[in-house]
């Protein structure tokens, strides 16, 4: 007995003698473990143990922080203050995401079981990729036409901002964000007054007599503007412009003037100082703010409800409708799972190259 | 610039301020039609056509009463759901920049992924947790969904407000004999407060707004989205336009009064400063 206590001293002394690791340590495992509970990949007594695992290791944190002194207290901070939330994400961000993955392969034993079991179920990822695939085709290809449209609206007026916004600055980045304090899904119905039938807009087109263009152009079907793929477009070009000028503003803010004054005494004409400075220098921003537009744009079903038809939905349409409608939700998780996991994709390649400093 | 403008970059520069123009003029007439049509008087149910210019809507804000209530149900879920969250994701930011540690690269990364992942995946993979436990849907659980994605914001906003910030301060109090919170409280937290606010702010304007995750995380109960969007089949009434401008003056106020407080705040350290 009175060699374990003195084993469990040592061990103590040791450890408090790397608090550091104990406050990672500790972390990880607080993690996991609140994962593994919300998640159950532990059940019943075993769920128990994990449950005491948990509380041993803030009880063992205590410890360190008590006996290692001040210099341990500060080493173990950081870890302190980072757990509660880093157990909320994990507990409602990283959970869920397993708890889609287990549903996303699971079936419904018969056809009034409410409640569908974990059985390896491949077929829902075919329905996701074969039956649906119309809609992730739309879902990347709209967000991909409305990342490039803010990319030549807001471009241009990052750029206005930050070189020739002088004192006006702060107010100018504050009117671009102002539709941010409307509901988006009223911005959203306002456009629905803006392109009606019988609004301005299709009016003017009207008495302009240029309909035909618009119609050739495929902007205009049958004389309408709302219902339309252009108008989803547009909706989620307009409700997402403010994330692609932020990122670029703040890049092209950043830009020392006077780089572009060396090129031109160096005889650079003027666009091809912005070629050559401006444009690189700005390639973060645009880069963060593509992908702060495609990401939310390709996820997206307001504007797809509110301004398009049933030939325009997207991937986010089909899976609120299997899960919320036809509660399906095997194939809603394995339709969401692969959307993730495109996207995912797309950000781990993002971060590789350009860090996630500008993503904020 | 020195160098006298040929006529060619004058049209180009004339051509970057026109389009800057558009944009914004763009990104206005949007939220000028919400307002105006706050003031119309529709024939039918759907406000979408412009008819007569009436004050009966500013006048009877709250006649919807569904409406009504699901705005205050937002309002209520926005302030436990930013008051949670900005402190967790205070202690993140501090963690992130006031200390070098390892794996802060990977905190940092994690930190982004609710960030960068789409909403919808948010709102239906923690549904299905919530229906694998059979827990009930209502206030609780959209409270626990806004609080997940605004974790992640409040973070990473603090951070990036804080950053620069000189650390040293709170060393140097302390070694005036201030005890390591003390130092904190008296020092370090009045200066990093208006960030800490501005996250704050703008966070609670993601709960009120947020549709795409409450719609999956709701059960019968209806915020003010909510309410526009199943409203929107049926009927969109005025009143929609009316609280939606009330909610944008306030949010104009309160981001002008900011500034300015901001501004009064900096000229008066500078003053301390130079004196």
């Amino acid at each position: 007995m009175v060699s374990v206590v003195s084993a469990g001293k040592k061990w103590g002394k040791s450890l408090s003698s790397r608090p550091e690791n104990v406050g990672l340590g500790v972390m990880l495992g607080l993690g996991v473990g609140a994962v593994a509970l919300a998640a159950q990949w532990v059940k019943g007594p075993s769920a128990m143990l994990v449950a005491i695992a948990m509380l041993a290791m803030v009880v063992g944190l205590i410890y360190t922080a008590f006996a290692g002194g001040l210099e341990a207290r500060k080493s173990l901070a950081p870890y302190g203050l980072l757990k509660p939330g880093m157990i909320w994400l994990c507990l409602f961000f990283l959970a869920p995401l397993w708890a889609m993955v287990v549903m996303s392969l699971s079936s419904k034993a018969g056809r009034f079981d409410f409640f569908p079991d974990f059985t390896w179920n491949f077929e829902n990822y075919r329905i996701a990729l074969t039956k649906f695939r119309p809609q992730f085709i739309r879902s990347f290809s709209y967000a991909g036409i409305a990342t490039m449209l803010t990319i030549v609206i807001g471009y241009p007026l990052a750029y206005f901002i930050a070189f020739r916004g002088g004192k006006y600055r702060n107010i100018l980045l504050g009117l671009v964000v102002i539709p941010f304090f409307t509901s988006y899904l009223i911005r959203t119905l306002a456009w629905n007054n803006i392109l009606a039938d019988e609004g301005p807009v299709v009016s003017l087109i009207n008495k302009l007599h240029i309909s035909g263009v618009f119609e050739s152009l495929d902007i205009m079907q049958n004389g309408k503007l709302m219902n339309t793929p252009a108008a989803v477009i547009g909706g989620l070009t307009y409700n997402f412009l403010p994330f692609m000028v932020l990122p670029i503003y703040v890049s092209l803010e950043k830009i020392d003037v006077r780089l572009v004054d060396a090129a031109m005494d160096l005889y650079s004409s003027a666009s091809q100082a912005f070629r050559k400075v401006v444009l690189p220098l700005s390639l973060p921003g645009l880069f963060a703010g593509s992908l702060l537009v495609f990401i939310p744009a390709a996820g997206d079903f307001v504007n797809a409800q509110f301004l398009g038809n049933p030939q325009t939905t997207m991937i986010g349409n089909s899976i609120q409708d299997q899960f919320l409608r036809q509660l399906n939700y095997p194939v809603a998780s394995a339709m969401s799972f692969v959307l993730m996991i495109i996207i995912t994709i797309i950000v781990l390649i993002y971060t590789k190259f350009m860090g996630t400093e500008d993503l904020a | 610039m020195s160098a006298a403008f040929s006529k060619r970059q004058k049209a180009g520069q004339r051509l970057v301020n026109v389009a800057a123009g558009a944009a914004l003029l763009y990104i206005f007439i949007p939220i000028f039609v919400i307002v105006l049509f706050s003031f119309n008087e529709p024939k039918g149910k759907y406000n979408i056509k412009w008819q007569n210019f009436t004050l009966k809507n500013w006048a009877h804000p709250f006649v919807e009463k569904e409406l009504t209530s699901a705005l205050w149900v937002s309002l209520r879920i926005a302030l436990i759901a930013t008051v949670v969250s900005t402190i967790l994701g205070t202690l993140i930011a501090l963690s992130l920049s006031r200390y070098k540690f390892k794996a802060s690269g990977a905190v940092n990364l994690f930190l982004i992924l609710p960030l960068t992942a789409p909403e919808i995946v948010l709102g239906s993979s923690l549904a299905t947790l919530f229906l694998n436990r059979s827990v009930g849907f209502g206030y609780v659980t959209i409270i626990i969904a806004h609080i997940m994605f605004q974790i992640s914001f409040v973070a990473v906003t603090v951070r990036a407000r804080i950053r620069g910030f000189d650390w040293t301060l709170e060393q140097a109090a302390q070694d005036l004999g201030a005890t390591p919170s003390r130092a904190f409280w008296k020092v370090t937290f009045p200066l990093i407060l208006p960030g800490i606010m501005a996250a704050a702010l703008l966070s609670f304007a993601l709960s009120v707004d947020d549709f795409i995750i409450t719609f999956f995380n709701a059960g019968s109960l209806v915020t003010f989205p909510l309410q526009i969007f199943g409203a929107s089949r049926v009927k969109i009434s005025p009143q929609i336009n009316v609280l939606a401008s009330i909610l944008l003056f306030t949010s104009i106020g309160l981001m002008a009064g900011a500034m300015i407080l901001g501004r009064r705040r900096e000229r008066r350290h500078a003053g301390t400063l130079s004196r």
